[in-house]
């Protein structure tokens, strides 16, 4: 084929073709002459090849062959009890406890945390400082110790009253019975998302271009109208993955109430397997569930981040969503679509 | 001042051009008055008295940095004056007097007053999470309470009248900066305002672009709207303006008819200005 065309290309001085074969490309035929245009247009295009990439891949896939091998054949892993107590009442009740408390913590720490990022945001300087003193002071210490503070709230504090600040006193209540370990861990994990979650917030205001908030009140625009409508649509693409990722460490931060005897879901593992010693089954089931639960709650995230890329991208925007009015409802149902079973299940409810 | 002359061609603009109860027959419909703003230690507004008649376009020119874009926002009160006043068709803009001082008013009387100014921006600033039509009709919808429907079918009169009918769905990142520009445009008429502020409108836009911006504010100016611009473009305010004003170093220079002031200016500073832009 090449020596038919070598024919016709035009006499050109002989180029040196063999200097650019790397020693270990498959044998490319050897020209005397410059490939005419023809030739060039004809070639076909051979990616580079990447084969540290390719002995990479290959080493990983065996390495995770034997982790999957060995997670199966290990009887020490006891498989069959995990199955057993995956779905009991005591780890269920210990599951329930996790998501509500989870889910509390979420919402009452997302609202002091819009309002610590508004005071931050604020033109007051009380505000704002006293704003940044309490980030700074809550993100110094660990969760684990601001739980441990609320729990021994009692010996700090034996009374609290409602009265005038360092006057008269109306109600006095002793703090003695107040702060049971399920309160003390809503305390102190409230707290701890406010702080991270108003800085999460703030960021994606301040991500927001000044003039979209000019523009909005040049038009008349109340406040309220132009933070809700104007500014928390596009500073939400920014501020959904970092409360996804918040929301998901939150769930497992939780796991930590159970040094204060809350019976969370790692809690009534631990309380099973201090009576019957297997413990790593427990574990396992409490793994398990901790993954599940996070696998929901990305999946989750996905979609709202797809919901609130409205108008970002070039072809009209996240796809099926880009109409206007898509509520959080459809997006919650979006996801249900993706778990078959659940969804007939809700059919057959209605 | 040549203003007056001008016929209301649109019926659009009837409503904006009719709500002249409180203005005497003379009484510009904007007053700047001993208008002061600086920022930091840098005084960026020194006293600058306007007056901007009914049906009238008012073309600010100046050097960057005298003044200009300042003096327009006081107008709607995103920037605060330092001292002096800007009077909307006899009202105070963003202050009430009472005992011999301004109060500043509460966010939902100024809201009310900016509702009546339309503002353009040099770079758009269009709503990019909304459709063309939804950045249209948002503030009819949520600040006047117009049934979405009605916004909508004004919205589609504007969009046409712009030259962007069918554009209605697109998000603002789907269209050139002109295009862009001209819905903010819509978006601003979209209030029926009585006054519209344009900020640099062609500023950001490529070269090719900037005609069909410049069309389109130049037939609101002969629809008998009243506006103020602040632009870079000579040859617009040659042609479109019936006053040119001209600042520097936050002071009104030079004020008059565009044939006299960019022709045979007085000042030194505005005839160097004018050696080097013409």
């Amino acid at each position: 084929m090449t020596t038919a065309k070598e024919d016709r290309t035009p006499k050109e001085p002989p180029t040196p073709e063999r200097s650019r074969a790397a020693p270990g490309d498959p044998p490319v035929p050897v020209l005397d002459r410059r490939p005419s245009d023809e030739q060039l247009l004809a070639a076909r295009l051979v990616p580079l090849r990447r084969p540290g990439q390719w002995v990479s891949a290959v080493v990983l896939l065996v390495l995770f062959a034997m982790l999957v091998h060995t997670l199966l054949t290990n009887d020490r892993f006891q498989w069959d009890v995990v199955g057993r107590y995956f779905t009991r009442a005591p780890i269920l009740h210990g599951l329930a406890l996790t998501l509500w408390l989870t889910a509390a913590v979420m919402a009452s720490g997302y609202l002091l945390g819009v309002g610590i990022a508004a005071m931050r945001l604020s033109g007051n300087r009380v505000l704002r400082a006293l704003s940044f003193g309490y980030v700074w002071i809550v993100r110094s210490v660990p969760p684990l110790v601001q739980l441990l503070f609320w729990y021994e709230l009692a010996s700090l504090y034996p009374t609290l009253s409602l009265g005038i600040p360092f006057g008269r006193e109306f109600v006095t209540f002793r703090t003695a019975h107040m702060f049971s370990g399920v309160l003390a861990a809503y305390v102190g994990l409230t707290l701890d998302v406010a702080a991270f979650s108003a800085e999460i917030v703030r960021g994606g205001v301040l991500s927001v271009d000044r003039g979209q908030t000019e523009a909005a009140q040049a038009l008349g625009l109340g406040r309220s109208r132009v933070f809700r409508r104007i500014v928390l649509p596009q500073a939400m693409p920014a501020i959904v993955p970092a409360s996804g990722n918040l929301l998901i460490g939150l769930l497992k931060a939780t796991s930590i109430v159970s040094v204060i005897a809350v019976q969370d879901l790692l809690y009534s593992a631990q309380l099973i397997y201090n009576q019957n010693f297997l413990i790593v089954p427990l574990l396992l089931v409490a793994t398990i569930w901790y993954v599940v639960l996070t696998t929901l709650l990305s999946v989750g995230q996905h979609y709202v981040e797809r919901h609130y890329a409205r108008g970002r991208r070039g072809a009209g925007g996240g796809g099926g969503a880009a109409r206007a009015g898509r509520g959080v409802w459809d997006v919650a149902r979006a996801n249900l679509s993706l778990f078959g079973a659940t969804r007939r299940d809700l059919a057959g409810l209605s | 001042m040549t203003g007056g002359e001008r016929p209301a061609l649109n019926a659009l603009d009837g409503d904006a051009l009719n709500g002249d109860a409180v203005n005497g027959a003379d009484r510009p419909l904007v007053r700047v008055r001993g208008l002061r703003k600086s920022f930091g230690g840098h005084v960026v507004l020194d006293g600058v008295d306007l007056d901007v008649r009914e049906g009238e376009v008012t073309v600010l020119l100046g050097p960057s940095g005298s003044g200009k874009s300042t003096l327009l926002r006081c107008v709607n009160h995103l920037e605060k004056p330092d001292g002096g006043f800007v009077e909307l068709g006899g009202e105070i803009v963003g202050y009430r007097a009472s005992g011999g001082r301004l109060h500043e008013l509460r966010p939902r009387h100024i809201v009310r007053q900016r509702s009546r100014i339309g503002m353009v921006f040099q770079q758009f600033n269009l709503f990019p999470h909304l459709t063309v039509i939804e950045n249209v009709t948002e503030a009819p919808v949520s600040v006047r309470g117009t049934p979405r429907k009605r916004a909508a079918e004004h919205a589609r009169e504007l969009l046409a009248r712009v030259g962007l009918a069918g554009r209605e769905d697109a998000y603002p990142r789907q269209l050139s900066g002109g295009q862009q520009q001209r819905v903010a445009i819509a978006r601003a008429l979209a209030m029926e305002p009585r006054l519209m502020l344009f900020d640099e409108p062609t500023s950001a836009l490529d070269p090719e672009l900037v005609g069909e911006v410049l069309a389109v504010v130049r037939d609101l100016a002969l629809s008998g709207m009243t506006m103020i611009v602040v632009t870079h473009e000579i040859g617009f305010a040659r042609e479109v303006a019936d006053t040119v004003v001209f600042l520097d170093g936050g002071r009104v220079v030079e004020s008059g008819p565009p044939e006299v002031v960019l022709t045979a200016p007085r000042h030194e500073r505005a005839r160097a200005f004018f050696a080097a832009v013409l």
